[in-house]
């Protein structure tokens, strides 16, 4: 067993166990966790069954197999960097439309006090 | 529109616009019977109180939104107070209050159901810089290549909008630089857009939203998602 393959071994369960727990504390939603937990599974899966690995990596061209590793990480690294461009966008929406509706209700809110600009932030 | 008069509504988007705002606000109200509505987007400046005292209703915006969000928070309130003629003008003087008619006729007449201000129609006095005017003729291009509208002004906010297309926008209206994308919305509603002559100015105080930094960023923005809206379904 190489020393790259020993170091993705630890480094991808230690990932799995960190993201496992962050979940069970409920500081990452589930809906977050989900690529990030297939990720390090697909990699912990691969570093382990070394015949799977080598078997992928050849079929699609590899010469080094454990470079196949890094492709399968920087893929989810991307796939969640997407994810979490589209939760961005939104949360821009939610944000947009509560900040309209706070307008509109301290609107509403003054129409009876005859309006004192000097009530509220 | 029998019976009862048309019920309008003047939407003024501002910005850090202390200075020019409680003129136009005073000069709208002394001029016409319509209500004023003022949002305010985020000022950290007197904007808003000075518009409540020159007698607009206000919206007080708690974070700044940009030009498209400030807007379509007016067309909420015009939906949900039932306008049936939403008029949006710009907070800093450009737009000259006079030719507000002009821009509500057609809406009134029936002829159209938006009505759009153009600087370029008639004679004019209008000098922009040359990134500007390129610009100007690119989204010129742009919109009549795709909607089929003859447009001469594409990028000009001060125009007037019928109920319809006030509550359609309530709901899909840009976030930012909004005015040629929503060629796009009115184009796939099938809504009868005018040009007519008006006079438009210098800004009198402040700043453009346009600096030439972003004039790049702008150009890219509206056209991806002047694209983008040509293949975007509307639920």
């Amino acid at each position: 067993m190489s020393r790259v393959t020993l170091f993705s071994i630890c480094a991808s369960a230690a990932l799995l166990l960190y993201i496992l727990e962050m979940v069970r504390r409920r500081k990452l939603r589930e809906e977050y966790s989900i690529l990030w937990l297939f990720g390090s599974v697909v990699i912990l899966v691969l570093s382990l069954k070394q015949d799977w690995l080598v078997g992928i990596a050849h079929a699609v061209g590899i010469v080094y197999p454990p470079s196949f590793l890094f492709l399968v990480g920087i893929l989810f690294i991307l796939l969640i960097l997407i994810h979490f461009s589209i939760a961005i966008s939104k949360l821009h929406q939610m944000n947009k439309r509560m900040a309209q509706e706070i307008a509109l209700m301290k609107e509403k809110a003054m129409e009876g006090t005859s309006g004192d600009p000097s009530i509220g932030p | 529109m029998e019976g009862t008069p048309p019920r309008i509504l003047v939407v003024i988007p501002a910005h850090q616009e202390e200075r020019s705002i409680g003129g136009l606000v005073r000069s709208l109200r002394e001029r016409y019977p319509y209500d004023v509505l003022l949002v305010n987007d985020g000022s950290t400046d007197r904007t808003s109180e000075t518009a409540r005292e020159a007698g607009a209703i206000v919206l007080d915006l708690p974070c700044n939104l940009g030009i498209g969000g400030a807007v379509q928070t007016g067309f909420l309130y015009a939906r949900d107070h039932g306008y049936d003629v939403v008029v949006r003008i710009d907070g800093d003087g450009q737009h000259e209050v006079e030719d507000i008619p002009k821009i509500l006729e057609p809406i009134l007449a029936g002829r159209a159901d938006a009505v759009i201000g153009s600087r370029f129609l008639g004679e004019t006095e209008y000098r922009g810089s040359i990134p500007r005017i390129f610009g100007i003729r690119f989204f010129r291009f742009l919109v009549n290549l795709t909607t089929g509208y003859r447009v001469t002004d594409p990028t000009s906010g001060f125009f007037a909008i019928d109920r319809h297309l006030v509550e359609f926008y309530s709901d899909h209206y840009p976030s930012d630089y909004p005015e040629v994308d929503a060629y796009i919305l009115m184009h796939r509603l099938g809504a009868r857009a005018l040009e007519v002559p008006v006079r438009m100015y210098e800004r009198a105080e402040g700043k453009s939203s346009i600096t030439t930094f972003r004039a790049v960023y702008y150009m890219l923005k509206v056209t991806l998602s002047f694209l983008i809206n040509r293949i975007r379904r509307f639920g």
